[in-house]
């Protein structure tokens, strides 16, 4: 409203300069910017709440995560003194008694904390994501610390044998500042070597790459499927009256409405060894007892299960799609001679392209994240790499490694978007 | 006594009791455990007495103890402390008390002595009392099989077993992290039970431990939760399983599933309770640990489930399971006819070496 009353002022009214001003004065152009401001603030306001909503649950979180994966400050906080005497240490031999003698003076003074301040627990568990066993020296000397007397590299020698070893000393140096990219060295298969130089890790220690991979190669598989199996299903929606469609989009929406466990718990009954389906093909005698397939525990169970669980987020889209596309289209193409795979190929299924692209993207993304699934149906080979987030959030509590995981898994999925931004572009998606 | 007379002692009673009862203010405690049939057992063991012993206390089960460490973390980041007991295993309570958020236990001073005056530190088993933690249980990791598998004369009956597919044909189902699997591999190669923990501790030990998994290996199939070892038993779809003896005893006693426990190599470990620092109620907490683990309690607790009372005075005091009202010495890990070759599982071996051998496991897993 202000700037239809701002154009009615128009008129013939001009200022001195020959600008056009409305009727109490102000130039025209800031009389508009000022409406048109208004309007922007008022829009703003509208979509405010669910901005703070996306910042404060989303990008915070997302942001802290990141965070989370290069925050180091364990070692930085335990052991100053230790630190700088290890400045200038070549890391060809062992430490000098100056540095036991810091170490020593960090632990003591660390013991003088209250106890929910103390900060050699905390550095004892970091300090074990980097080399085994490194925990129990931690905490094995600082029980008798106390009572250690010069010379102190002797007494730290004597209460645990990697106070004698250069590994313990090469971490705590390379690992004494604040900022840290050891978790994502850790979650690239890597480590680092004698000389600080990042190499791959011992081969049968080797398991994200391979993970992420493999969380890659089963989410394009199961994508595929549910293309496979929804394109027909939403092209047989799309044709019929609308009366019957409905009746069988509550069909294809059944597995929304059922609880995620239950449905995992019914494949869990159907496809197991001594479940329905190997009972009936024993049955009808197309395989013996001896040979029942391994329908589960397995990548199969997975790319199952989740197939029939993500389903409808590809028949969605496409219907919603399909159900545009104006028959007679088919109809033009034949009466102008295409044969119907012709008609189908280069009239019909062009312009589902972008059901397709949204279904594909919804299902890929989904899929990639998922873990109980997985968990329960997919045995070994048929665990992802969210499996491995959640066991190192939940149980080995190791967040670094978590949120290093978490972070490439998310900058690979922006990647793939991008990518799939550049080659089919995002503009054509169409959700429904 | 005229029936009024009685009505006005009764009511006069029952306003002494509610008067002392508003002298104390009403507490709620949060108990958090790990649910199903073991938060029933304290339930009927523990929480239950005590609640009637302390009618201004009433106490709430969190089934949360699977993932207690990453609760008392995050609690303890955000310097809101909700949980006011929690049972946990004890490497994680080693964790947690490294990090400082539970509370040290003086365990003489805060823990009720045995009958006959036994300190708590000498009443308890040896080795299960942790600078934080006050353990329950012993609970132990047992073989289990289907006799109906193999032929009467010639059933399984040791670890070794498990790794002879020769004899003993059929798919196993193990749990799918290294703890217990890299024992047992080491026990069936022969290493005794006192060593395993060094030999595991050097290069050559591990090399070993999965070169005797990988004899059995194609015939495995891998559990994760307590309650998929029982299924994947009573559905025939493994002849062994590894599991939790207090599931096996469930599944075949209440259950009546044709199982047997094979307790050799049985690996044995407690569970028990830890204090999160700063808690809301911890004087109310403090009382209920004296009251929940004194000798009679922990017996009580072996009336509902198949796990051993952790301290020494309480064994003799184990009676009839209370609803089935078989006699549950026989069941009890720690029952000398079981404990013949058990294997004490290392939390301080796993706590530093578990990062690095649960890697090569998953590695090994998946090649």
């Amino acid at each position: 409203m202000a700037m239809a009353d701002a154009t009615e002022q128009v008129g013939s009214e001009t200022d001195s300069r020959g600008r056009l001003v409305t009727s109490d004065g102000t130039p025209l152009r800031r009389a508009l910017e000022r409406a048109n401001r208004r309007r922007k603030f008022t829009a703003f306001l509208l979509v405010a709440p669910l901005l703070a909503f996306i910042v404060i649950f989303f990008a915070f979180p997302i942001a802290q995560m990141m965070w989370r994966s290069v925050d180091n400050p364990q070692i930085v906080n335990a052991l100053p003194r230790t630190l700088d005497a290890l400045q200038d240490w070549d890391g060809r031999t062992l430490p000098d008694e100056s540095v036991y003698a810091a170490l020593h003076a960090d632990m003591v003074e660390d013991q003088e904390r209250a106890r929910r301040d103390q900060l050699i627990g905390p550095l004892g568990i970091r300090l074990n994501y980097e080399l085994s066993a490194a925990r129990s020296a931690i905490s094995r000397t600082a029980r008798s610390v106390s009572d250690f007397e010069a010379p102190y590299k002797d007494a730290f020698m004597d209460a645990h044998r990697l106070w004698g070893q250069l590994e313990l000393w090469r971490v705590i140096q390379r690992e004494g500042r604040p900022l840290t990219l050891s978790y994502y060295v850790a979650a690239l298969d890597r480590e680092y070597n004698e000389d600080g130089q990042i190499v791959r890790r011992d081969e049968n220690r080797q398991i994200y790459v391979s993970l992420f991979i493999r969380t890659l190669v089963l989410s394009l598989a199961i994508t595929g499927m549910t293309f496979l199996l929804g394109f027909p299903i939403a092209y047989f929606l799309s044709t019929l009256p609308m009366r019957y469609a409905n009746l069988l989009m509550i069909a294809v929406l059944l597995p929304f409405w059922t609880s995620l466990l239950v449905r995992t718990s019914a494949w869990i009954v159907l496809l197991q060894q001594q479940g329905v389906i190997n009972e009936l093909l024993v049955n009808i005698g197309l395989i013996s007892d001896g040979n029942r397939l391994n329908l589960m525990y397995n990548q199969t169970g997975t790319i199952i299960a989740m197939t029939h669980i993500l389903l409808p987020f590809m028949v969605l889209p496409l219907y919603s799609v399909m159900k545009t596309i104006p028959p007679s289209y088919m109809r033009a193409a034949k009466s102008l001679g295409a044969t119907p795979s012709t008609a189908f190929r280069r009239v019909y299924f062009p312009q589902t392209l972008p059901g397709i692209g949204a279904g594909g993207v919804l299902v890929f993304i989904i899929s990639i994240g998922y873990y109980i699934t997985p968990a329960l149906v997919g045995g070994q080979s048929g665990r992802m790499i969210s499996n491995e987030i959640a066991r190192h959030i939940q149980q080995s509590l190791n967040w670094g490694l978590a949120a290093a995981l978490g972070s490439l898994l998310l900058v690979g999925v922006l990647a793939l978007y991008w990518l799939y931004n550049r080659l089919v572009g995002t503009d054509s998606l169409k959700f429904g | 006594m005229s029936s009024k007379v009685k009505l006005i002692a009764l009511s006069s009673a029952v306003s002494v009791v509610a008067l002392s009862a508003a002298a104390q203010d009403p507490v709620s405690l949060t108990i958090v455990s790990w649910g199903g049939a073991y938060t029933a057992s304290q339930q009927r063991a523990y929480h239950e007495p005590f609640m009637e012993a302390n009618p201004h206390v009433t106490i709430i089960n969190d089934d949360g103890s699977a993932n207690a460490l990453a609760g008392l973390r995050a609690q303890a980041q955000a310097g809101n402390v909700t949980w006011d007991l929690v049972d946990m295993l004890p490497s994680d309570a080693q964790l947690a008390c490294d990090e400082g958020i539970v509370m040290p236990i003086d365990h003489d001073a805060m823990l009720a002595p045995a009958p006959d005056g036994t300190p708590a530190s000498e009443d308890f088993l040896p080795g299960s009392l942790g600078e934080c933690f006050i353990p329950q249980i012993v609970y132990s990791t047992v073989l289990t099989y289907r006799p109906d598998a193999f032929a009467d004369d010639n059933q399984p009956s040791s670890i070794a077993d498990l790794f002879d597919l020769e004899n003993f044909p059929g798919r196993r189902a193990l749990q799918d992290r290294p703890g217990t699997n890299l024992e047992w591999a080491l026990y069936a190669d022969g290493v005794d039970p006192d060593d395993i923990y060094d030999v595991l501790s050097t290069p050559e030990g591990v090399d070993r431990a999965f070169a005797k998994l990988d004899t059995i290996k194609d015939s495995i199939i891998f559990w994760t939760e307590g309650a998929q070892a029982p299924q994947l038993l009573a559905d025939g779809e493994v002849v062994f399983t590894t599991g939790y003896n207090g599931r096996m005893f469930a599944a075949i006693e209440e259950e009546g599933q044709p199982f047997d426990i094979i307790w050799d190599g049985q690996i044995v470990e407690w569970d028990g309770w830890v204090v999160p620092a700063d808690g809301p109620n911890v004087d109310v907490v403090m009382e209920y640990l004296y009251f929940a683990t004194d000798t009679q309690r922990l017996a009580d607790q072996a009336k509902y489930i198949s796990y051993g009372p952790a301290r020494a005075s309480s064994a003799p005091l184990v009676g009839e399971h209370a609803d089935l009202g078989i006699d549950m010495n026989q069941h009890m890990p720690t029952n000398p006819d079981n404990y013949f070759a058990p294997i004490v599982l290392d939390n301080d071996f796993w706590i530093d070496y578990g990062d690095e051998l649960r890697e090569r496991f998953a590695n090994w897993m998946l090649q």
